[in-house]
């Protein structure tokens, strides 16, 4: 590994004038999952690599059913899991969270370094683009709140500018009778990366059994993770049955772009997709009607 | 020129000042300046899991940490394990169920599994082999070191093993820090 410098600030305010001082020299490091790997490599070459951990607000899970929840950015993976709230009211999230890696990978990565490494195929962001999770991000200039489906602009590639930092997820509280849910898809059972993951949330109005919201995800079909736009609207309103799943998850299929590569062919990919999103709609709503909360 | 920064941290319960390059992973420092060479380099991508240590009790791949980061830590590692010259119950189990042939894992097994007891000291046969899932060994085949694991939870749960950390027997960290503080200051 090229010589580094290495800084530890204690607030947010600190690490943006690090990180702008030194401008595309710069790097945050969270768990370093990713990012010790590629100095290692030499396919990223910052000069001052900045530890963002240190930083209280980036390490807080604050949830309440008020005001939501706002989740740190490097929050390690295994924390997410742990927490009881997390488990409860964003089982989706949670789930992706800990899929990612080993233990050892989880007890140091995090879900903001899984969305700002700016893979197509990381766990956590088609997990947080269902739920419709907004990043709260900190730069030079002040702040912004983008949605995470805008975050990522192509293979590591995201809106991030030098001298910004990704403080935190902002996601609102689960209404009644709503959850989410996410799969992937891997030849085995552990440590491997997706070849096709989707993540998915939905209100229901158990009434009549009717969608109220829905949004729907997908990750590794395409050069950045992908909100199915025309998916999620097209159950809304809807009674959630056979056919209105079946019409989504072809609707998802027809927005996934994927590649053909070793971990699988396009054509297979996007039958995935299809059999994923049926799944996970009907996780995601088996728990809806179980969450009586607020 | 990159200074070396001087960190202060727990090492097998011993506190230790540590001066390492912030480039150096903390694999690095543990082998090479503190001399520590239980913790093994396999895959340096957080793949194998050869270089497991426990940190402020998580296992983690310590080719995936800076030794700066290390900072107010506790860490333990294999050398930690053992009681003087009486292995851990883990360690021993090892040995029994013959869970090693070329050994380059077993360190990371043994602290995968450790870490796993220390949060859960009655694990499943699954919840085992989930814990070891970011372990690879080429030799064994894994039923052996799973048999072995599964043994040392009975005797934890008997009251008859111990979790808790020793003293590094062959060298101490701390002695190892004082013959690295020796060493110089600055490195090109
Ligand atoms: C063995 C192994 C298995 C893995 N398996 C999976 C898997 O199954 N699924 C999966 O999705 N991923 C997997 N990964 C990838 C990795 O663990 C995740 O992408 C992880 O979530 C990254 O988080 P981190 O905290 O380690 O990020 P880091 O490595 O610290 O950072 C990643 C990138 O984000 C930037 N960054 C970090 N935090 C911030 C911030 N707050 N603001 C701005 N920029 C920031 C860094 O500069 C860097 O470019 C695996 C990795 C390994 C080594
Ligand atoms: S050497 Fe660290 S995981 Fe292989
Ligand atoms: S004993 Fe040789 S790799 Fe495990």
């Amino acid at each position: 590994m090229h010589a580094i410098n290495y800084e530890s600030p204690k607030t947010i305010a600190e690490a943006v004038k690090l990180l702008a001082a030194h401008g595309e020299k710069a790097r945050p490091l969270s768990g370093g999952t990713d990012l010790i790997i590629q100095l290692r490599a030499g396919t990223r070459r910052p000069e001052f690599v900045v530890d963002v951990k240190q930083i209280p607000e980036l390490h807080r899970i604050s949830f309440s059913l008020q005001h939501g929840l706002h989740l740190g950015a490097a929050v390690s993976c295994i924390e997410l899991h742990e927490n009881a709230d997390m488990r409860r009211y964003y089982p989706g999230l949670t789930e992706a969270a800990h899929l990612i890696g080993s233990l050892q990978i989880q007890s140091r990565a995090s879900v903001g370094g899984n969305l700002c490494n700016g893979s197509p195929a990381g766990d956590a962001t088609p997990a947080l683009i269902a739920l419709g999770a907004k990043a709260r991000v900190v730069g030079p200039n002040g702040e912004r709140i983008v949605p995470v489906e805008t975050f990522i602009t192509g293979p590591g590639r995201t809106v991030l500018q030098p001298g910004e930092l990704l403080v935190e997820f902002l996601i609102d509280a689960p209404a009644k009778h709503s959850s989410d849910a996410y799969l992937r898809f891997i030849p085995r059972n552990e440590m491997d990366i997706a070849v096709v993951g989707v993540g998915g949330a939905l209100t229901l109005d158990l009434d009549d059994d009717r969608v109220v919201d829905a949004r729907i995800a997908l990750g590794a079909v395409g050069p950045t993770p992908i909100f199915a736009a025309e998916a999620s609207k097209s159950l809304i309103g809807k009674k959630f049955d056979a056919a209105a799943i079946e019409n989504a998850a072809r609707l998802a299929t027809s927005v996934a772009t994927p590649i053909d590569d070793m971990r699988g062919t396009a054509e297979y990919r996007r039958h995935i997709v299809g059999v994923l999103t049926s799944r996970v709609l009907t996780i995601a709503a088996e728990r809806a009607r179980h969450n009586e909360q607020r | 020129m990159v200074k070396k920064v001087i960190v202060e941290a727990t090492i097998n319960g011993d506190p230790v000042e540590l001066l390492c390059e912030p480039r150096q992973s903390l694999l690095e420092v543990l082998r090479d300046e503190l001399e520590l060479t239980g913790s093994k380099e396999g895959c340096l991508t957080g793949d194998c899991g050869a270089c497991t240590v426990i940190v402020d009790s998580r296992p983690v791949c310590s080719c995936l940490m800076l030794g700066v980061e290390a900072a107010g830590k506790n860490i333990t590692t294999v050398e930690g394990l053992a009681t003087g010259a009486t292995l851990h119950v883990l360690q021993q189990k090892f040995l029994e169920h013959a869970s090693l042939q070329c050994g380059i894992c077993t360190p990371g097994f043994l602290m995968s599994a450790k870490s796993l007891l220390d949060h859960n000291p009655t694990p499943t046969e699954a919840d085992i082999r989930y814990a070891l899932a970011g372990n690879l060994c080429r030799c064994t085949g894994y039923d052996k070191i799973v048999k072995a694991v599964i043994d040392a939870a009975k005797h934890v749960a008997d009251g008859v093993g111990t979790t808790h950390h020793g003293k590094v027997p062959r060298k101490s960290a701390s002695e190892a820090t004082r013959d690295m503080l020796g060493k110089g200051e600055e490195v090109k």
